[in-house]
């Protein structure tokens, strides 16, 4: 079966989906990335979907547990990059991609991860208001 | 798979996850074919995306039946998602949004008819499952 790879940059993980995801795929990708997520204790998960034609409901759902993985894991995660058809045929579709976050590209989307992050480490400051 | 390029109607089994990427390599190709827009497109593949998952899932594999429809200034394609499965005892329950037999989001048929410019549904218990949905460029 084919896998997404995952890549480490300092705290970061970096995944591009590249290709026509079969749901296998999909739920080998979520395993994976909490493995990595784990074993890294990477703080931040920048996931670029540009490439990917379509969203459907099963791909909707797995980028939703993604970030939920994620977040319980203590790393903030971010999609970015979503096609504007992709974006008119989910909204139309009825998703809404509760609880991810999501933003126009790479750039805005490290920006947000950066904030994110410097959130959840002041969570950890016992002074931090 | 028929896909003789230049027949205006074919079919694809519709019996694992592979199939599933093949219906919706195979709706591109045929909603371009029909000079769709990018976003016509992209809905029609999604609605196929959802619908040959249910066949797989739900109806235990099927296939999926294609037509081009080129009635006199309109062009369109028609897919008919066809299972022998168990079939949908409650159709109108089966339709709200939100309802699920399974694990999914209880998107698929009821987002696919948003999607959709006609979208049909009959199912007998026992029996099996027809989606059949058009959309018009």
């Amino acid at each position: 079966m084919q896998r997404i790879p995952i890549l480490q940059i300092g705290k970061l993980l970096l995944v591009t989906i590249q290709v026509d995801l079969m749901d296998q795929t999909a739920l080998a990708l979520q395993d994976d990335l909490a493995n990595k997520i784990q074993r890294s204790g990477a703080t931040g998960v920048l996931i670029d979907i540009s490439a990917l034609e379509i969203v459907d409901s099963f791909i909707g759902r797995m980028l939703a547990s993604i970030s939920g993985i994620a977040g319980v894991l203590g790393a903030a995660s971010v999609v970015v990059g979503m096609q504007p058809a992709v974006a008119i045929t989910l909204v139309e579709l009825g998703l809404s991609l509760d609880g991810v976050r999501t933003a126009l590209n790479v750039e805005r989307g490290m920006d947000l991860l950066r904030q994110a992050t410097r959130e959840l480490s002041d969570d950890d400051e016992p002074h931090g208001q | 798979m028929t896909t003789n390029p230049t027949a205006n109607e074919g079919s694809v089994a519709i019996r694992s996850e592979h199939d599933v990427v093949t219906s919706r390599q195979l709706v591109r190709k045929l909603t371009q074919q029909l000079g769709f827009s990018l976003v016509d497109q992209t809905k029609m593949i999604t609605a196929a995306s959802e619908l040959s998952r249910n066949t797989l899932i739900y109806g235990g594999g099927g296939d999926m039946h294609w037509r081009l429809r080129l009635d006199g200034i309109r062009a369109g394609l028609t897919l008919a998602f066809v299972d022998q499965g168990p079939g949908i005892p409650d159709l109108e329950l089966a339709m709200k949004d939100g309802w699920t037999s399974g694990n999914g989001m209880g998107k698929g048929l009821s987002g696919s008819k948003r999607l959709v410019n006609e979208f049909e549904l009959a199912s007998t218990v026992g029996q099996g499952t027809r989606v059949t949905i058009t959309r018009w460029k």
